[in-house]
């Protein structure tokens, strides 16, 4: 996803590593974190997905005022629309496929990110489980306040024609 | 605490137990932190109601969230070099995980490995590669 400015901050990494089951002391204690061959907090390699936080139209998030597609009084908001899938991280009728991360290095407290997408391909195939499948790649470069390149990601969505029967 | 080249063995395997019995709340605190609150995820009468799933289930970076934990535990932190993976399975509350890495290569300083995590049925839910800097 394309985000313009994605300032990262200790808390952010601190709720992120918990939200991935993760107590590695190096997400959150910079006394610690000295201590390491790191030498400073870093956040979790796949960290870089929660810059959707910072994008200001991320379709995944429930904005003051529209219509949002979870339920409420009724079991959805709004009637569902096909959405562009993307790799992103699937959702609103996609799903995410696959995700692929490349560290030149690691994110820490204090980088100011810029996420710029790249065009990436688009292919079908035919799902046996889930009807006509169609795949999303993106590709997002991550650059810090410097111009160096941090993370590069490619993700893949896939939509499916009915959900995945798979419980 | 850095892997040494010198004692990799191609075939070696790290395993972790990622979650026993997933919980909805994990579910909630990752939609919180990455900002993906696609409510297939956290929103049960929405995914069994309108999107027609048995319940709701894990976000995909979830489970490589925590399969990343296996990783930087058997490699080190700030080790890794890359990582990716394919989400094959969904992975639904109540489902306990495992994951294990698989030495594939070792050169130039880098180790290269297999990443699998499989749930309580033995059923693979993520499979793919990582590469990280080894001593």
């Amino acid at each position: 996803m394309a985000v313009d400015r994605f300032p990262v901050e200790a808390t952010h990494i601190m709720m992120f590593a918990r939200s991935v089951a993760d107590d590695n002391q190096i997400y959150y204690d910079e006394n610690y974190a000295k201590g390491t061959e790191v030498g400073h907090i870093i956040a979790p390699p796949t960290f870089a997905q929660s810059s959707a936080q910072f994008d200001p139209n991320y379709f995944l998030r429930p904005k003051t005022g529209q219509a949002w597609f979870g339920s409420g009084k009724e079991a959805t908001g709004v009637k569902r629309e096909p959405s562009s899938g993307g790799g992103g991280g699937g959702g609103g009728g996609g799903l995410h496929a696959e995700q692929h991360f490349e560290y030149h290095r690691h994110i820490k407290p204090g980088d100011i990110l810029k996420a710029t997408q790249l065009p990436g391909k688009t292919w079908e195939k035919e799902g046996k489980r889930s009807g006509k499948l169609v795949f999303t790649e993106t590709v997002t470069e991550y650059r810090d306040q410097h111009g160096e390149l941090v993370i590069t990601a490619r993700g893949v969505g896939v939509r499916t024609e009915r959900p995945v029967d798979s419980k | 605490m850095a892997l040494k080249a010198s004692q990799l063995k191609i075939g070696d395997t790290y395993t972790e137990c990622l979650v026993e019995d997933l919980k909805r709340t994990q579910l909630v605190m990752y939609a919180g932190t990455s900002g993906d609150y696609n409510p297939l995820h956290t929103d049960e009468i929405f995914s069994t109601q309108i999107a027609k799933y048995p319940s709701v289930f894990a976000h995909g970076m979830l489970t490589m969230g925590m399969t990343g934990r296996m990783l930087t535990n058997y490699v080190g932190d700030g080790r890794l070099t890359k990582y990716g993976v394919r989400f094959t399975s969904q992975v639904w509350p109540g489902d306990t995980l495992h994951s294990t890495a698989t030495v594939e290569s070792v050169e130039k300083g880098i180790v290269n490995l297999v990443v699998e995590t499989r749930n309580q049925n033995d059923a693979v839910v993520l499979s793919g590669y990582a590469a990280a800097r080894v001593d």
